[in-house]
C-alpha cells in the first residue's frame, strides 16, 4: 500500500446551516500533485483551508502527516509549519521587509538562529527570482513580485505540503505567468502540492489528478488526461465547455 | 456706467486697485482704532462710522473678486478666503476680531503686567500679576516636599533626561539596555530616591509630593502601566475562551463607566475599609493602581480598533506559517495593530495627563493643585487668572510635545510608499 501524506474520511463542514463540505474523501500520496478547480462557493477553498485547519471540519477526518486534525489536536502549530500555505491575496506582512517577512517563522517556530535564517530566505528569495528585492517594504512591490515572496515565506519553513489557494487570481493577466513559472519549478522539485486554481494551462502541464468540485462535493476525480479529453460527468463538461 | 460693471478681466486694472485700497482702509481702521485707540473715520455719523470699516471692506472684497483673473497670488487669495460674499465677510470678522484682540492680551500678559518684587503689593499694574508665579514657583514644581530635599527630585528628573536624551544617539543594539533600563529599572529607582528612607536618605511621605513633579511621576507610573494592561484586556476581549473574554468585557464596561473623580475618591476612602485590619498601602500608590485600570480600560478600546482593523488574512498567514497564539500577536499583529491606532494612543495618553488634577479630590496637590491652594492663602487672594493661566500653559506644552512625538513616530514607521 503506497503511503499517504493527506488522507480525508467522510469530511463534512457547516458554516452555520450551510453544508459547504459533504462527504469528501480524498487521498495524496507524497511528491502528488493535485489540482482542484470548480465554480464558485463549490467549498474548493474552504477544503484546502481544513487541510491546515485555518478551518474547522465538523464530521469525519482529517489525517497529515500521520496526525489527526482534531479538537484536541495539541501540535496544530508543528502541523502548520509542515503545510506551507500560498493565499489569493498574498498576506504578506507590511510592517516587515520581504527578508523579515521570510526568516520571521524559521527564528521564532523553528528558533533557527538569525544568521542561518536569513540565508535560507535568502537563498528561497534566488529560487522565485526576487532576491534583489529582499531588504523592500512589501508595498513597493508588484502583484506578482508579492505573490512570489508569499510563496518564498512558505519555502522558508521546508514543508512538506504547499497549499495554493488560488494564487493567481489577484493578479494582473501580465503577472500571471511569472507566478505560475515558480509553481511549475516548484512542481518538477518534487513538492507535493494541492493547487486551486482556474489556471487550465497550468493544471495540464502540472497536476497528476484533477479534482472537480461543485456545491460541496467532489464531482470527479481523474487523471489529468482522461479528466480533459474524457470527463464522466456532465457537470464537469458543462464547467470545462465554460473555461477552456 | 463702467464703474457698476461686474469685477472681470477686462476691468481688472482699476478694480483691483480700488478694491485692495478699500480692503487696507478698513483694516487700518480697526487697527488704528484697536492699537492707538484713533478714529480716523469721525468725521462721519457716529452710526455709520461704527459698521464702516465693514462695509468698505465688504465692497473692496467684492470689487477684487475675479474669477481666472490670471494673477495667481490674488486667485489663491480669493479661493481661500474671498469665494463668495458670505466667506467675505466671515473673513472681515475674523481679521477684526484677531486686531482687537491682541492689544488687550498683550496688556495682560506683558505690557501691563508686574514681574518684579515679592508680594501682592508690588502688582500695581493692570496685567497680570507674575509675581505670584515667581513666588510661589518652587511650590508648584515641587509641592509640600522639603526644600533641602529637593535635589533629589531633580536628580531623579536629570537622569531620566540624560538616558532619553544619550539613548536617541546610540546604536540598536545598545537601544534595548537603554530602554530596559528606563521600563524595569528606572521607575523603581527613581522612586526609591524620591521617597527616601534608606541609603540614608530621610524619608518624605508620598502626602507632601506635589505640583509639577507629582503630575509628571503620576503620568509616568499610568501611562508605563496602562499600556501593557490596555493591550491584554484589548486581546482578552478577543479571546475565543469566553471566561477571559467576558472577565475582559466586564472590567472594560466597569471601568469605562464610573467617572474617574468616583474611582479615586473610591480608592482613597472607601478601598481602605475593605483592607484587613493593620494592612496598609500609601494613597498615592492606591490613587496611582486607580488612574492605571481607568486610562487601561480606555486603551483596551483602543488598541481593540486597530486589532480589528486588520484583515483576517494577517491572521491566517501568521498561522499558516505555524506560530502560536503569542507569537502571532506579538510579531504580527501587535506591531501592525499599535501603529494604525497611534494617533488614538497618543488620544489616550493626553487624557490620562490631563486627568492627573483630579487626584485633588484624596487631597493630593499636583500643578493644578498646588495652584489652587496658592490662589486661596490670604497674602495672595485674586490670583486664579495668573494661576491657571500657568498651568494651562505648561499642560500646553507637555501635550503638545507629547502629540509631536506621537506625529513623529507615525512618519518613523510608516512603510507604506
Amino acid at each position: 500500500m503506497m503511503s499517504k501524506i493527506i488522507e480525508l474520511k467522510n469530511v463534512n463542514k457547516w458554516f452555520d446551516k450551510f453544508q459547504v463540505l459533504k462527504d469528501i474523501d480524498l487521498e495524496v500520496a507524497p511528491q502528488e500533485k493535485i489540482v482542484i478547480c470548480g465554480p464558485s462557493g463549490s467549498g474548493k477553498s474552504t477544503l484546502i483551508r481544513c487541510i491546515n485547519r485555518l478551518e474547522e471540519h465538523q464530521e469525519g477526518n482529517i489525517i497529515v502527516d500521520g496526525t489527526e486534525l482534531s479538537e484536541s489536536t495539541k501540535n496544530i502549530e508543528k502541523i502548520r509549519a509542515e503545510v506551507g500555505m500560498v493565499f489569493q491575496q498574498f498576506n504578506l506582512f507590511p510592517h516587515l521587509s520581504i527578508l523579515d517577512n521570510c526568516a520571521l517563522a524559521p527564528i521564532w517556530v523553528k528558533k533557527l538562529p538569525k544568521k542561518q535564517a536569513e540565508e535560507i530566505a535568502m537563498n528561497n528569495l534566488k529560487r522565485v527570482q526576487i532576491d534583489d528585492q529582499a531588504l523592500k517594504f512589501p508595498g513597493q512591490l508588484s502583484g506578482g513580485q508579492q505573490q512570489r515572496a508569499a510563496i518564498a515565506r512558505a519555502l522558508c519553513m521546508e514543508p512538506k505540503i504547499m497549499l495554493f489557494d488560488e494564487p493567481t487570481s489577484a493578479l494582473d493577466p501580465e503577472m500571471i505567468k511569472e507566478v505560475l513559472d515558480v509553481m511549475v519549478d516548484l512542481a518538477k522539485g518534487g513538492m507535493t502540492m494541492i493547487v486551486v486554481t482556474h489556471e487550465m494551462g497550468f493544471a495540464k502541464e502540472v497536476a497528476d489528478y484533477m479534482i472537480f468540485m461543485d456545491e460541496g462535493k467532489i464531482v470527479e476525480r481523474a487523471k489529468t488526461k482522461e479528466f480533459f479529453e474524457n470527463p464522466k460527468s456532465e457537470r464537469t463538461k458543462l464547467f470545462l465547455s465554460q473555461i477552456l | 456706467m463702467n464703474l457698476i460693471a461686474k469685477p472681470s478681466k477686462e476691468n481688472i486694472r482699476t478694480y483691483v486697485p480700488i478694491g485692495l485700497s478699500l480692503v487696507s482702509l478698513s483694516i487700518l481702521d480697526v487697527f488704528a482704532n484697536a492699537f492707538f485707540n484713533l478714529n480716523l473715520m469721525a468725521f462721519f455719523p457716529s452710526q455709520l462710522n461704527y459698521f464702516l470699516p465693514l462695509i468698505l471692506g465688504f465692497i473692496g472684497f467684492y470689487l477684487i473678486r475675479i474669477e481666472f483673473s490670471g494673477v495667481r497670488s490674488l486667485d489663491i487669495l480669493n479661493k481661500n478666503i474671498n469665494s463668495n460674499n458670505f466667506n467675505a465677510l466671515l473673513t472681515l470678522f475674523t481679521i477684526f476680531i484677531i486686531i482687537k484682540s491682541i492689544p488687550p492680551m498683550l496688556d495682560w500678559f506683558i505690557l501691563e503686567a508686574n514681574f518684579v518684587g515679592n508680594s501682592k503689593d508690588d502688582c500695581t499694574g493692570d496685567g497680570a500679576c507674575w509675581v505670584f508665579i515667581k513666588v510661589w514657583f518652587n511650590r508648584f514644581m515641587y509641592g509640600l516636599y522639603p526644600d533641602a530635599e529637593q535635589w533629589r527630585i531633580n536628580t531623579a528628573f536629570l537622569i531620566l533626561f540624560v538616558v532619553v536624551g544619550v539613548s536617541f544617539f546610540v546604536t540598536e543594539k545598545l537601544k534595548k539596555y537603554f530602554i530596559f533600563f528606563l521600563v524595569f529599572v528606572f521607575p523603581f529607582l527613581g522612586i526609591k530616591l524620591i521617597s527616601g528612607g534608606s541609603f540614608g536618605l530621610e524619608y518624605v511621605e508620598s502626602a507632601a509630593w506635589g505640583g509639577l513633579s507629582l503630575t509628571f511621576i503620576i503620568s509616568a507610573f499610568a501611562i508605563l502601566f496602562c499600556f501593557p494592561i490596555g493591550v491584554i484586556l484589548a486581546l482578552g476581549r478577543r479571546s475565543s475562551l469566553p471566561a477571559i473574554k467576558y472577565i475582559s468585557i466586564g472590567f472594560i464596561e466597569l471601568w469605562r463607566g464610573v467617572p474617574l473623580i468616583t474611582v479615586l475618591f473610591m480608592s482613597a476612602v472607601m478601598f481602605p475599609m475593605f483592607l484587613p485590619d493593620g494592612t496598609f498601602i500609601d494613597k498615592l500608590i492606591r490613587v496611582l493602581i486607580a488612574i492605571t485600570l481607568f486610562e487601561a480600560a480606555y486603551m483596551a478600546e483602543v488598541v481593540r480598533g486597530g486589532l480589528q482593523a486588520l484583515p483576517k488574512g494577517q491572521y491566517e498567514a501568521a498561522k499558516s506559517l505555524g506560530m502560536g497564539y503569542w507569537r502571532m500577536n506579538a510579531l504580527i499583529i501587535l506591531p501592525q495593530a499599535l501603529k494604525l491606532v497611534i494617533p488614538g494612543i497618543a488620544n489616550t495618553l493626553l487624557a490620562l495627563v490631563k486627568d492627573t488634577p483630579l487626584i485633588f479630590v484624596v487631597g493630593l496637590m499636583e500643578l493644578a493643585g498646588m495652584i489652587g491652594l496658592a490662589k486661596t492663602n490670604p497674602k495672595w487672594l485674586g490670583m486664579a487668572m495668573e494661576g491657571y493661566v500657568f498651568a494651562g500653559l505648561v499642560f500646553w506644552v507637555i501635550c503638545y510635545a507629547m502629540s509631536r512625538y506621537s506625529q513623529n513616530l507615525e512618519k518613523k514607521l510608516s512603510t507604506e510608499r
